[in-house]
C-alpha cells in the first residue's frame, strides 16, 4: 500500500535514492505518503451511482411508494379513529395490560394537543420509523440468524457492525441523498444502517445463549437444522431479540430525527425549524413530541416482549 | 453381535486435534499434551462393546470423559480417531440426512440438567422425539400421555417444566426418552443433580421400567452406588483412559488398579451386591445343606435378606419372579463377597 501510495503521489521525490541522503521528511509527515482513498472512493461512488442507478432508483420508488401510500391512508383517517386503534393495538399487543394503555392513550392524545401541526407530523415520522424497522427485520434477523450458527459468518459480519456504529450518521447521510434524492427514502437507508446493528448483535446473542443442553436435546431426538432453528432456538431467544427490536425503534426514532437535516418531513424539522428561528419554546415543544412518540413506540415494543417473555419463560412456580 | 461397538475411539479438544494425535498415539500423558500443545485429551483409546439389552454403565469423576463417550455414541460429538458401530453401522459413515434419522429411530438421550424445553408443556416436551419425526398432534400426544402416566407424571401434561420440582423434571426426561420407543437409552448423569431420596426413587423406577422394556441403556455415572446398583456391566474411566470393565462384582472383588481400589474401598458391598452375583449356581451346588433354608428373590440386595440368613443361621436359595431355583448362598459365598480385600 505504501508502494501504491508513493507511486501514485504527485509529491513525490525525484527518485527513491533522494530519501535515504536528505532525511528531512522524517520531520512532518511527507505529502508523498498519503493513501489515495479519497480518489478511489469518489470514482468508485460516481461509478455505482451511473451504472447502478437504475436499481437504486428502484428501490427508491419501492420505498417512497410505500411511504406515500401509507401516510396518505393515515393522514386521510380522522384523527379519532387513528388515535383509538393505536390505543387498541397496544392493549392487545400488551396483553391487555391497562397500565401501559393508559399511558399510550396519554401520550397518543398530547400529540395533537400540543399542536395541530404536530399530528400529520408525526404521522410522517411513524411512517418512516416503521418502514425503516421492517426493513431492519426483514434483513437483521436473518443475519443474526445466520452469525449465530456459522462462527465464520460472525468474524465477517462483526467489523461491518462495528463500522456502522461508528462512523459518523453524517457520512452515510449525505450519500444517502446522492443515491436516492431528499426525502424519506435516505432517511430509511440512515435508519437502516443505524439501527440495523443492535437488532443483528441481540438475534446473534440470543440465539446463542439458548441454553445447550436443551438444544443438544433437540439435536439428540433427531430435530433437523431448520425444526431446531423454529422450534426450540428462536422461541427461546425471542425475549433477546424483542430487546433488539425495542433497541432498534429507540434508533430509529432518534435517526429520523437527525435526519430532518436532509430534507426529511416530519416532527424532526420542527425542531430544527425552531432552532433555526431561535424560537426555544417551538423547538422545546417539537421535542417534547418526539418524546411522547418515543414513549408510544417504547411501551409498545417493549409490553409485547415481556408478554412473549412471559408466555416462554414461565416463572410462575405452584406450591406442590 | 455387539449393540454398540466403540473401538479405539481418540478424542481431543483444541484448535488442531489431528496435529496431536500421533503423540497421544505414542502414549503422551494428559498433562504433557496440554503443557506441549495446549490440547486436551477427552478420550484415549477407548474401546468396548455393549450388548443387547444391558445396562451399561460408564463411571468416572468428572472430567474423565465420560460425557464425551456417551456423545460419540449418537455423534453429538465426532471422534478424532476411531470408529462407533451402533447395530452394525458405523456412525461415521453416516450423512446428514441419514444422521438425523438414526438418531430420531435408533436412540434416545436423558441429560444432567434435563434438557427440557421451557417454552412447551410436559405434553409437548414429552412428544417431542415424535414431533421431530414428524407424527400428527393426536397420535403423539397419546403416546405422550402413555409414557407420562408410566413414569407417574398424570395430572401435570399442561404445566410448565419450570413448574415441578426437579425429580419430576427429570422423569419428564425419561418419559420424553421412552416416547419414541427406540432400543438404545443414552443416560448422561441423568439422576446426579437429584436430591438422594429421589434418586433412589428414580433408579427403582428405571429398574423397573428396564425390566419389562429390556431396552440397551448406556448409563453415566459419577456414583459408584448408583453404578454398582445400575449397571450389568460397568465400565470405568480416568483421564479419558478406560481403566476397568467388568460386572459390578468384578470391579469390587477384583479392581485394576489404585484408582478403582480407591474407588470401590468405601462401598457397602450388602447395598450394592445382588443375591444372583453371588449365589453358586443350582448345578453346582450338590454339598450344600438344604435342611435350613430361607427363599430369597434373585434381584434382592445382600442387606435385604442378611438379617435373616442371620438369625436363622441359615442358607439362602435364590429363586428368580416364576419361584425357580437358580442357586443357593452359603456363609461362605456372603463371607467371600462382604470381606473387604
Amino acid at each position: 500500500m505504501v508502494v501504491v501510495a508513493y507511486t501514485t503521489s504527485k509529491y513525490r521525490p525525484e527518485s527513491v535514492s533522494v530519501l535515504f541522503t536528505d532525511f528531512s521528511w522524517l520531520g512532518n509527515w511527507p505529502k508523498w505518503l498519503d493513501l489515495p482513498l479519497m480518489p478511489f472512493l469518489n470514482d468508485g461512488f460516481d461509478k455505482l451511482i451511473r451504472e447502478y442507478g437504475m436499481f437504486f432508483e428502484g428501490i427508491n420508488n419501492f420505498l417512497l411508494g410505500l411511504y406515500t401510500d401509507m401516510k396518505n391512508f393515515m393522514v386521510g383517517l380522522p384523527w379519532p379513529i387513528l388515535m383509538i386503534s393505536v390505543i387498541a393495538l397496544c392493549y392487545f399487543v400488551s396483553g391487555r395490560n391497562t397500565g401501559t394503555t393508559i399511558m399510550v392513550a396519554f401520550c397518543v392524545f398530547f400529540l395533537g394537543f400540543l399542536s395541530p401541526r404536530y399530528w400529520d407530523k408525526c404521522i410522517m415520522t411513524t411512517c418512516i420509523v416503521v418502514i425503516g424497522m421492517l426493513l431492519c427485520l426483514i434483513i437483521g434477523i436473518p443475519v443474526g440468524i445466520l452469525m449465530a450458527r456459522n462462527k465464520k459468518v460472525r468474524n465477517a459480519i462483526l467489523p461491518i457492525l462495528d463500522l456502522m456504529q461508528t462512523i459518523p450518521s453524517f457520512c452515510y447521510l449525505i450519500p444517502g441523498i446522492l443515491l436516492f434524492g431528499l426525502g424519506a427514502v435516505p432517511a430509511i437507508f440512515a435508519i437502516f444502517v443505524y439501527a440495523v446493528p443492535p437488532l443483528i448483535r441481540l438475534t446473534d446473542l440470543g440465539i446463542r445463549l439458548v441454553d445447550k443442553e436443551v438444544v443438544e436435546a433437540a439435536e439428540a431426538f433427531g430435530a433437523s437444522k431448520k425444526q431446531k432453528l423454529w422450534g426450540v432456538q428462536l422461541p427461546l431467544a425471542l425475549p433477546n431479540i424483542m430487546q433488539g427490536v425495542n433497541q432498534c425503534t429507540m434508533m430509529s426514532l432518534a435517526m429520523v430525527v437527525i435526519a430532518s437535516m436532509i430534507g426529511t418531513r416530519g416532527i424532526g424539522d420542527e425542531v430544527l425549524l425552531g432552532l433555526q428561528q431561535l424560537n426555544v419554546g417551538m423547538a422545546t415543544e417539537a421535542g417534547i413530541a418526539i418524546v411522547l412518540l418515543a414513549i408510544i413506540f417504547d411501551r409498545i415494543t417493549q409490553s409485547y416482549g415481556e408478554k412473549i417473555q412471559a408466555r416462554t419463560h414461565n416463572k410462575k412456580k405452584l406450591i406442590l | 453381535m455387539s449393540k454398540i461397538e466403540i473401538k479405539n475411539v481418540y478424542k481431543i479438544f483444541g484448535d488442531q486435534p489431528s496435529k496431536v494425535l500421533p503423540m497421544v498415539k505414542d502414549g503422551a500423558t494428559k498433562e504433557e499434551v496440554l503443557e506441549k500443545t495446549g490440547h486436551t485429551i477427552g478420550l484415549d483409546n477407548v474401546s468396548l462393546s455393549i450388548e443387547e439389552g444391558e445396562t451399561f454403565v460408564c463411571m468416572g469423576l468428572s472430567g474423565s470423559g465420560k460425557s464425551t463417550l456417551i456423545r460419540h455414541i449418537n455423534r453429538l460429538i465426532d471422534p478424532t480417531s476411531g470408529e462407533v458401530s451402533v447395530e452394525g453401522t458405523n456412525v461415521m459413515n453416516l450423512d446428514q440426512k441419514q444422521l438425523i434419522e438414526f438418531r430420531r429411530h435408533k436412540m434416545s438421550m436423558v441429560f444432567q440438567r434435563f434438557g427440557l424445553f421451557p417454552h412447551k408443556t410436559v405434553l409437548e416436551n414429552v412428544g417431542y422425539g415424535l414431533e421431530v419425526q414428524g407424527q400428527k398432534p393426536e397420535e403423539r400426544n397419546k403416546t405422550a400421555m402413555e409414557k407420562i402416566e408410566a413414569v407417574g407424571l398424570n395430572g401435570f401434561e399442561h404445566q410448565y417444566p419450570n413448574q415441578l420440582s426437579g425429580g419430576m423434571q427429570q422423569r419428564v426426561g425419561l418419559a420424553r426418552a421412552l416416547a419414541t420407543n427406540t432400543d438404545i437409552m443414552l443416560m448422561d448423569e441423568a439422576f446426579s443433580a437429584l436430591d438422594p431420596l429421589i434418586r433412589s426413587d428414580m433408579q427403582k423406577q428405571l429398574m423397573d421400567l428396564q425390566s419389562e422394556l429390556k431396552k440397551t441403556i448406556v448409563f453415566i455415572t459419577h456414583d459408584l452406588d448408583e453404578s454398582l446398583r445400575l449397571g450389568d456391566h460397568i465400565g470405568i474411566l480416568n483421564g479419558g483412559k478406560l481403566v476397568q470393565v467388568g460386572t459390578p462384582v468384578d470391579i469390587i472383588m477384583n479392581p485394576a488398579d489404585d484408582y478403582v481400589t480407591a474407588f470401590v474401598k468405601d462401598v457397602n458391598r450388602a447395598k450394592v451386591i445382588k443375591a444372583k452375583i453371588i449365589m453358586k449356581p443350582a448345578s453346582e451346588a450338590n454339598g450344600v445343606d438344604k435342611t435350613n433354608l430361607v427363599k430369597v428373590q434373585e434381584d434382592q440386595f445382600i442387606e435385604e435378606f442378611l438379617p435373616q440368613v442371620v438369625c436363622n443361621n441359615a442358607n439362602c436359595e435364590v429363586i428368580d419372579k416364576q419361584g425357580n431355583v437358580k442357586g443357593y448362598i452359603t456363609n461362605k459365598e456372603l463371607q467371600k463377597s462382604l470381606t473387604k480385600s
